[in-house]
């Protein structure tokens, strides 16, 4: 499909594909908004032809109680005082977040299995995947799942191919309160602006925009009603991708190639200058006259 | 076999059969552990069926080396201990390294080289064994901050490995007539004297 407008491409040294180049796309989910009905994650399942296990209630609506190799999306319900004696009833649609800056991209060894597209969407080719989970290790909101069925790594592709022929994706479609919206980043932006300044003037006056700028800001942003207190939300406060992710996906592969070749190379050189340690003639010929 | 009846056993066939499992399956691990490690070594997963082959045989390789690895060393440590003589040896390294080995301190079955090289191999596997089972999501689910540690550890490590490995290899490459005791288990009279005095002593007394 669409391989013209890719900005990068998991374990690959060169430039991507990438003259065409398309519009900044974002998702945003209104948190104040959802009303918990779940029709997101039953259009996912719809859009995506997936059925997840009819899974057990843990006591709560969350269910099933986590991400999947099948479940892309998924209501979270937090049950949280942010004030005292002030109970809420918080519920949020986790999954990818399309990172500008993707963890899941940095860490994979396969070339080609995860792409950025320039819309901003990350997806990931399934028929590259090794299965290795070296995606799970690199995103900081715990994302990516390890299919049960194949082994292979799974997650949310803000419906590439619904929003390649100009269509919004399935979630967005199907939300009965508007609170999941599609467009142009900077119009979601704008979108969110306006949906904050209505929200401190009903008093959430730390209303605020999710769009973290250490993972380089996302292209799933979220409305939060208590925007100082992301945690609440089961959301890091600061994501941004691990200095171990960063060490080891970084400064370690050209130092361990240079190392390893170093050595290598001396080997060589060493036997080229110095000659090889024979066993010297004097003391063979002193053991061949031992009797 | 003895080529020459007044050759000296240095190994045993069971020693030797234990190096080569060790050696074949450190040599299996490197090429499918760089195929991951950057993506200009990618094209090795070819030799391991691809890459998702590579991905799951990894590990099993590493499963396999770990054993003969620590049966290895149990057959070994006692012979590695580090003694005065061999800090001596390694001050002096550089003689050895220009050829001038004759005046080096006479040296036991291993050199002061060869036992900081084997117990180098011991904490290298010390930290790849268990940072390679942290990884190993087949089968285990460790919490993320400790796979992202472990990932560090584990590649570091093993890049370390290779070139100790590398220096292990080279160095039975240029000290001539090392190689066939890895085959065939034995070494000349000559070749103990010029580079093992004291353990040629030991095994040519009467």
């Amino acid at each position: 499909m669409a391989t013209l407008d890719i900005t990068a491409r998991s374990a690959t040294t060169t430039a991507s594909p990438g003259v065409r180049q398309h519009l900044e796309v974002a998702k945003l989910i209104d948190i104040s908004k959802c009303i918990g009905c779940k029709a997101c994650q039953v259009a996912c399942m719809e859009w995506n032809d997936l059925r997840d296990q009819v899974g057990h209630n843990t006591g709560t609506y969350q269910n099933p109680p986590d991400l999947d190799g099948a479940t892309w999306t998924l209501m979270r319900f937090y049950e949280v005082e942010p004030e005292q004696n002030r109970l809420e009833w918080l519920i949020r649609k986790d999954g990818c977040m399309h990172c500008a800056d993707p963890g899941c991209l940095a860490a994979c060894p396969a070339p080609g299995a995860i792409v950025q597209y320039s819309n901003g969407i990350v997806d990931f080719n399934e028929d590259h995947c090794i299965g290795c989970g070296y995606c799970i290790t690199g995103c900081p909101f715990d994302i990516p799942r390890l299919s049960k069925k194949d082994h292979k790594a799974y997650k949310c592709t803000l419906c590439s191919d619904r929003v390649s022929v100009g269509l919004e994706p399935a979630c967005v479609k199907t939300c009965p309160t508007g609170a999941i919206t599609f467009g142009s980043k900077d119009d979601m932006k704008a979108h969110a602006a306006d949906r904050i300044t209505d929200l401190n003037s009903r008093g959430y006056t730390n209303a605020a925009l999710y769009d973290p700028p250490g993972v380089g800001g996302t292209h799933v942003m979220y409305v939060l009603q208590h925007g100082d207190q992301p945690e609440i939300y089961g959301l890091p406060k600061d994501p941004a991708i691990s200095a171990m992710v960063e060490l080891w996906k970084g400064i370690a592969k050209p130092l361990g190639i240079a190392a390893m070749a170093f050595v290598g190379l001396a080997g060589l050189f060493h036997y080229v200058t110095k000659g090889p340690n024979e066993v010297s003639k004097k003391i063979e010929e002193e053991e061949e006259a031992k009797p | 076999m003895r080529r020459d009846p007044r050759d000296l056993v240095r190994y045993s066939a069971s020693e030797r059969l234990n190096h080569w499992v060790v050696g074949i399956s450190f040599i299996l691990l490197a090429l499918s552990g760089l195929a991951l490690f950057h993506p200009a070594f990618f094209p090795l997963t070819m030799l391991f069926g691809g890459g998702t082959w590579t991905r799951i045989l990894h590990p099993i390789f590493g499963v396999i080396m770990a054993v003969f690895f620590i049966l290895m060393v149990l057959r070994f440590a006692t012979h590695n201990l580090m003694k005065s003589a061999d800090w001596e040896w390694l001050g002096r390294v550089k003689e050895m390294m220009d050829g001038n080995d004759e005046s080096m301190p006479e040296q036991g079955k291993y050199n002061g080289g060869q036992k900081l090289l084997f117990w180098l191999l011991v904490l290298s596997m010390l930290i790849l064994i268990p940072t390679g089972i942290v990884l190993w999501r087949a089968y285990f689910a460790f919490p993320v901050e400790m796979v992202r540690i472990a990932a560090v550890l584990h590649a570091a490590t093993a890049v370390v490995m290779i070139c100790v490995i590398f220096v292990h290899v080279y160095a039975a490459i240029w000290v001539k007539g090392t190689i066939r005791a890895m085959w065939y288990g034995t070494v000349t009279r000559a070749w103990a004297r010029q580079h093992h005095r004291r353990w040629y002593e030991e095994a040519t007394k009467p």
